[in-house]
């Protein structure tokens, strides 16, 4: 469409312009090649370190997966001496230490976050919500320190006793705690998972419920609902994909820690019966109580295979929880 | 106030013969698989206010942001056609976007200062292009300033933050910005938009000093602004120019009634 | 009028338990921070400072531990935080929708939670086995894995905080996309990825796991990073876990120093993070 003002169509304006251009140097176009393929590199890096630590995983515990096969998984015979290794033990050890810190994190977790998200007046929030952070920010060999000199004697002395003495006499349920009361074991040990894994739990429950849209919950409450009403017939079910994934964050936390499990758990490769009491051991109180001192060779090589063990079953945990993240993203989406 | 501007407005006349500057023909625009811009074909003139108005969705936008190539920053969007800038096609793929944008700046709807001072703002676009002294670079920047009308406000703060400023401001500064590099063209999205009345009216003041040097194209959905503001304007509707015409004939004696329903509120 | 007693009875029970809940979490923190405090400042002396880690049944210092500490912390960060930036920057400027960038950003989600003690073992086989000893070196580059995925993962999500519209405003003006990065997106997002820095360093401050089997620690005082090198977390655990008292107050006294300095971090991040957010 060219205007009849114009006359006839003008294409091409003359170089001279309403002002003198200034002169310019384009700006240079192999920095950005050069830039992109830095940050290219960087992040191919991160990739390579990732297929590093499978590899050298695979690799350092091969004279174990050749020697001991898939019965390693259930063999509960570790005897170094002996050059004897099945992980039944050290993976019994994290998987009840970690059941147990979830059993105590989620129910208090869930508390903390009803708390901060509908009780809380308004100006203790955020100090309420970092001081639970602060529980995260706490070193574990802290914990495990702590859990060794200060909690486990206490434990041993007042609460295990009364647990025995109550929960210990029920009929089944009291196997789990009989037995000598020392404090140390997996019952401790899982405990101080426990206030460890909670401020993960607690920041992300509270992190899902906020997003829950106002009007959903003032719809609940218009229809008369309480507070406990509208937490668990309306936040809950809305948020219940991320509340799922924030567990399995605390649950990937408590597999792999390392440091505040030493300490507490007795470290011990024997186990004769059910008691949450006894002392016990995990994958990484394992390595870490053995690795510095084991021989090369198969006694390394069946702790790197423990190491294996450990990093596919958080892999798998992590997996989960990003599917089911995914998921909540994708409800969002669809609800907006 | 509003009356003596919508006066100059309609009282510059265009000289004779106004010189197409950016040339598009037979301009076609897709997202992925939308079609968004159909056949354009229209003369942007140089040294002249050219407005695109029309509804939301219609590709006004999308036409504006196809004259510096911005799209070209999203891959699965492509344009086909000629944009003819001086005779060059500015779709040929061995062209410099870098200098085409030094050629062609940009307004967007919302300020975008950048986080830094707001003489390092204004003097950000300048160093890409040029080499020049500290003492040039304090003239070039107060030039930029005087000629979008903030330099009386900001001359004691250089050194604070863009983001300091106030939204009319910061998008004074914008335009600075945009000047500050000396292009040929000037393209501003829906300036005003995001702005309160008094900073509108100081805008649309400045595009009426700045199209002096400058060829402006501004897509605005106020249509009562493109009036004020613009030699030629052009209605877009569903991805086409359903008519483009001076401002005056356009906003008064419409060739197309889809045209007239749109001016006169009758649209949808 | 029965159901609406038993209902508000069921509230009044569950908030009770939540106020419950809360109160069971800033409990522990207290019991730490005080125990802490109390059996840290007991331990704490000028010694602590300058003398070097002691023999069993002595009195000494942890000023070998404390220095090597700083040393492979400074390194690993160093290290981990260029390539951290670096690969964010790809995932958040350049990669978003490739398939690199949606792999890598998986692999990182991966090493994030991924057990630390499980980055020493890959060190371990990966330097300490070749170099036939452990290493400071190894413990830094242990340490710097563990920096590397928090520091990509601020940095990506900082970036996607910065609008589009600043990144086309910057492109309108004729820059290149590195120039706009550097210069525009990256200063933008800079309080957050110091935040991010931050909070990494904090994290590999108390890190023992990952030094048990690379950086080892070390009795006397050593700056070469080809040997192993005293550090505070492993110092902590030896002596912690001994039967001697002396060497249990120093662990105490260095249980201080690093939760100090840990929460001092976290602070310090936090307040930065806050400014940003308001400003």
């Amino acid at each position: 469409m060219t205007l009849p003002e114009s006359g006839a169509a003008v294409a091409v304006a003359a170089g001279a312009g309403l002002k003198v251009s200034p002169v310019r140097r384009a700006p240079s176009q192999l920095g950005d090649v050069i830039f992109a393929n830095l940050t290219r590199g960087f992040a191919i890096l991160a990739l390579a370190s990732l297929a590093g630590i499978i590899v050298s995983l695979i690799y350092g515990a091969w004279p174990s997966i050749q020697k001991f096969g898939l019965p390693f998984l259930w063999s509960a015979d570790w005897n170094p001496p002996m050059a004897k290794f099945g992980a039944l033990i050290p993976i019994y050890g994290t998987l009840v230490t970690s059941i147990i810190a979830l059993v105590i994190a989620v129910p208090v977790s869930f508390g903390i976050a009803i708390f901060l998200t509908e009780l809380s007046p308004p100006w203790l929030r955020r100090p309420l919500g970092t001081a639970i952070e602060l529980l995260a920010a706490i070193p574990s060999i802290v914990y495990g320190m702590w859990g060794l000199l200060v909690f486990a004697p206490i434990f041993g002395k007042t609460i295990q006793p009364a647990l025995a003495a109550s929960l210990g006499q029920l009929p089944v349920i009291g196997q789990l705690f009989a037995g000598p009361t020392i404090g140390v074991g997996l019952l401790s040990a899982g405990i101080i998972l426990a206030i460890m894994i909670i401020p993960f739990i607690a920041s992300v429950m509270r992190d899902v419920f906020e997003i829950t849209p106002q009007m959903l919950k003032e719809s609940a409450y218009g229809v008369g609902a309480t507070t406990w009403e509208v937490v668990w017939n309306v936040v809950l079910p809305y948020t219940k994909a991320g509340v799922i994934g924030g567990i399995i964050l605390g649950l990937g936390r408590a597999l792999g820690e390392t440091m505040a499990v030493t300490f507490v758990i007795g470290n011990t490769n024997f186990l004769s019966n059910a008691s949450l009491f006894s002392p016990g051991n995990s994958i990484t109180s394992a390595l870490a109580n053995e690795f510095a001192e084991a021989e090369q060779g198969l006694h390394t090589a069946a702790l790197i295979e423990l190491g294996l063990i450990l990093f596919v079953i958080t892999f798998v945990v992590l997996a989960i929880s990003k599917v089911l993240l995914l998921r909540l993203e994708r409800q969002e989406g669809r609800k907006t | 106030m509003a009356n003596v501007t919508l006066q100059a407005a309609s009282t510059v006349k265009p000289p004779l013969a106004p010189q197409a500057q950016l040339v598009i023909r037979n301009f076609n625009f897709y997202y992925g698989g939308f079609h968004a811009l159909k056949n354009i074909n229209m003369d942007i003139y140089k040294g002249r206010v050219t407005a695109f108005i029309g509804p939301s969705g219609c590709g006004k936008s999308t036409l504006l942001r196809t004259l510096n190539r911005m799209y070209s920053l999203y891959p699965e969007q492509r344009a086909e056609g000629e944009l003819l800038l001086d005779g060059k096609n500015l779709l040929d793929s061995d062209l410099d976007l870098n200098d085409l944008r030094a050629r062609i700046g940009m307004v967007f709807q919302k300020p975008t200062p950048f986080p830094m001072s707001i003489y390092d703002n204004i003097a950000f676009g300048v160093r890409l292009h040029e080499k020049m002294s500290r003492g040039q670079m304090d003239e070039r920047v107060e030039w930029a300033l005087q000629r979008a009308a903030l330099w009386n406000e900001v001359k004691d703060k250089l050194n604070q933050s863009g983001m300091s400023l106030s939204g009319g401001q910061q998008q004074r500064l914008c335009i600075a910005r945009g000047i500050a590099v000396k292009p040929e063209i000037l393209l501003l999205d829906e300036p005003t938009s995001a702005l309160d009345p008094i900073s509108t009216l100081r805008i649309e003041e400045l595009i009426h000093d700045l199209k002096k040097d400058f060829t402006i194209v501004i897509v605005t959905h106020n249509m009562q602004q493109a009036a004020r503001v613009s030699d030629y304007t052009a209605y877009m509707y569903l991805g086409e120019v359903v008519e483009f015409d001076l401002t005056d004939t356009l906003f008064i004696k419409p060739k197309k009634k889809e045209t007239e329903d749109y001016i006169t509120g009758r649209f949808g | 009028m029965e159901l609406h007693k038993k209902r508000k009875l069921i509230n009044n029970i569950a908030l009770a338990l939540s106020l419950a809940a809360m109160s069971f979490g800033l409990f522990w923190l207290a019991w730490i921070l005080i125990t802490i405090l109390q059996l840290g400042i007991a331990g704490l002396s000028v010694a602590v400072f300058t003398q070097m880690t002691p023999p069993p049944g002595s009195a000494g210092g942890l000023a070998n531990a404390i220095f090597g500490s700083f040393v492979m912390v400074g390194l690993a960060t160093l290290i981990g935080t260029p390539v951290g930036i670096l690969a964010g920057v790809y995932l958040a400027e350049y990669g978003r929708s490739t398939v690199l960038g949606h792999v890598t950003r998986f692999i990182n989600d991966i090493l994030l939670s991924a057990p630390s003690i499980v980055i020493g073992l890959f060190v371990y086989a990966a330097v300490v086995v070749p170099m036939g000893k452990f290493s400071g070196f190894a413990g830094v580059l242990a340490l710097a894995l563990l920096v590397m995925p928090v520091v990509i993962r601020t940095t990506e999500n900082m970036l996607r905080l910065v609008p589009d519209s600043l990144r086309e405003a910057a492109a309108a003006l004729g820059a290149p996309k590195w120039v706009m990065i550097l210069q525009v997106t990256v200063r933008a997002s800079q309080a957050g990825i110091i935040t991010g820095v931050l909070l990494a360093v904090a994290r590999i401050a108390g890190e023992t796991a990952p030094l048990m089997f690379t950086a080892l620690s070390n009795q006397f005082w050593s700056t070469a990073l080809t040997e192993p090198m005293a550090n505070l977390p492993m110092t902590i655990f030896r002596f912690a876990m001994s039967p001697f008292k002396d060497w249990q107050e120093l662990a105490w006294a260095g249980v201080l120093l690093i939760t100090m300095g840990v929460l001092i971090l976290n602070i310090a991040a936090r307040t930065l993070f806050k400014q940003k957010i308001t400003s």
